[in-house]
């Protein structure tokens, strides 16, 4: 039966690529990756993998169709004519995917009880983590303590990305007087029902995003979503009270601050459990009992993630969002 | 009891589909942008009404019947909004309605 | 995915698989809508019941699998499609036209 939802999910899939592909009006692209990643996150759901799934939602079907959207009114949206070269590229494409594929044959079935990934540190993670750490949620426990090292490397790559566009695109300071503010950046502030539907719902998703934030250890959440479905509620924000009010609830040096402080708040974790005897993101000398101090310290990185998240995200949303002049 | 429940899940279940999959339908076939999101709609406020409910009954008194109860309130605010919001752009970007040209006799 | 030991709606799989069918095909059918639609608006509608079918989708599947704690994702999937279309509905208005719509003042 997953098969047939896989089958039916992943034969949309190949129709919506298909369609990205052809479509010449770039704002249906866009529109259809939002469709390819509700898709794959509903493929990566019926096999069972929640994180994967309500990650692939927040960040690929919600956060990043906007991004795209805010870079896409910024320029044309018409695709420009393909040029000259498309035999050789054609040729390259074909050459790679028949490169993939052959690669393909040397991998084990389809939940193969001998395949490597389940042979060597994953039964160990499975058998220890109610011993060592103690959470319900092996994915959080693995990717918040054992693979900790990781998940900082992953937060400064967030961070780099956020500097690198705010480098590109900066934040341009451009006086304006007031009315000719308020005609521009108007957002859907004329539009009393979605402003009055979103002034009840925001507080909601705001309280839903702490919610998966800090119950990513006892079922499907954690970090990396809670900051993105945060920063989704702040954009919604953004989009109905026009920008000049979003950049007056946060302003750029408070997400840049968020941004950076995130990250250095991981660092800070991991040196803490340096100074208090133990290795590096070493978590079990943070308190007196190892697996409280596991716990807590699997609680105090994810909200550094979260922060850096967010802020990254909305960053990124404003260098795009405060440049649109029309 | 279980069997009136489950004899009561399945009939919502059923009409809920048969509901979402005439608006689906009714998506495709209209002729014109406005009676389309009509169509569509439905979908979204009947489907969704009639499928939750089957659901929660399933469910029984638990927490996942809080969150059936939550995500079904959530999307009875928010495609309505939507909707609405859609229909609003539309207009002001200057779609018409399919009869919008024809006769303007004030006969209805 | 098998049904949790003990999980009590396991017996009543066969209408959850009805429903998820007839949610799968309607989601087919926004596609189409998505790919078909002549004008923007279209494409956005047919975006907008896509992703309130995947919630229904979700939250059935959930049931389907006996996994009840994964009505989360459904939760968090209704409120980015909510976004989402209030997005591209603000983005698209405040868009640069291009050289073609200033000419037919139409938009694709």
């Amino acid at each position: 039966m997953t098969a047939l939802f896989g089958v039916f999910l992943l034969s949309l899939l190949v129709i919506t690529a298909i369609g990205i592909v052809r479509a010449t009006n770039l704002f249906v692209a866009v529109m259809l990756m939002g469709i390819a990643s509700l898709l794959i996150a509903a493929n990566f759901f019926i096999l069972d993998a929640a994180d994967v799934a309500l990650t692939e939602a927040a960040v690929g079907a919600g956060v990043a169709t906007v991004l795209f959207l805010g870079a896409l009114s910024l320029t044309t949206s018409r695709e420009r004519a393909p040029s000259a070269n498309a035999l050789v590229s054609g040729i390259v494409t074909v050459i790679a995917a028949l490169i993939v594929i052959y690669a393909t044959f040397d991998k084990p079935q389809f939940g193969d009880p001998n395949a490597p990934v389940h042979t060597h540190v994953a039964p160990w993670y499975l058998d220890k983590t109610p011993e060592y750490i103690d959470i319900p949620n092996v994915v959080t426990a693995v990717l918040g303590s054992y693979r900790s090292y990781d998940t900082m490397g992953e937060v400064f790559v967030v961070f780099t990305a956020g500097i690198g566009v705010l480098f590109l695109l900066g934040t341009r300071r451009v006086s304006r007087s007031l009315e000719e503010e308020s005609k521009i950046n108007l957002g859907l502030r004329h539009h009393l029902i979605p402003r009055t539907i979103g002034r009840l719902v925001i507080p909601f998703i705001l309280l839903f995003g702490l919610y998966v934030q800090f119950h990513g250890e006892y079922g499907p959440g954690g970090a990396f979503q809670a900051g993105a479905i945060i920063a989704a509620s702040l954009i919604l924000y953004a989009l109905l009270e026009g920008e000049r009010h979003a950049l007056e609830l946060l302003p750029p040096q408070v997400l840049l601050f968020m941004m950076a402080g995130g990250a250095l708040f991981y660092a800070a974790v991991g040196i803490a459990g340096m100074l208090l005897g133990g290795n590096f993101l070493d978590f079990s000398v943070l308190l007196g009992d190892s697996v409280k101090g596991q716990q807590i310290g699997i609680l105090l990185v994810e909200f550094g993630v979260g922060v850096t998240v967010t802020g990254t995200l909305l960053s990124i949303y404003h260098a795009f969002a405060a440049r649109n002049t029309r | 009891m279980n069997t009136v429940l489950d004899i009561l899940s399945w009939i919502l279940l059923t009409l809920g589909g048969l509901a979402v999959l005439t608006g689906g339908i009714g998506a495709l076939r209209m002729p014109d942008l406005y009676t389309r999101m009509h169509s569509a709609s439905v979908t979204d406020s009947l489907g969704a009404i009639l499928v939750i409910s089957g659901i929660m009954l399933q469910a029984g008194l638990t927490l996942a019947t809080l969150k059936l109860a939550a995500i079904l309130l959530f999307l009875l605010l928010t495609s309505p909004t939507a909707s609405n919001a859609l229909a609003t752009a539309a207009l002001l970007a200057g779609t018409r309605p399919l009869d919008d040209e024809d006769s303007g006799d004030a006969s209805t | 995915m098998k049904c949790m030991p003990g999980c009590a709606h396991c017996e009543a799989t066969s209408m959850y698989i009805v429903v998820s069918l007839a949610l799968i095909t309607t989601m087919g059918i926004a596609l189409a809508r998505a790919l078909l639609g002549p004008s923007v608006y279209d494409r956005v509608l047919a975006v907008n019941m896509f992703g309130t079918k995947t919630v229904l989708l979700l939250s059935v599947i959930a049931f389907l699998y006996g996994r009840p704690d994964f009505l989360d994702l459904a939760l968090a999937y209704a409120l980015i499609n909510f976004i989402g279309v209030l997005a591209v509905l603000e983005f698209f208005r405040s868009r640069v036209p291009d050289a073609r719509e200033r000419r037919t003042g139409r938009h694709g």
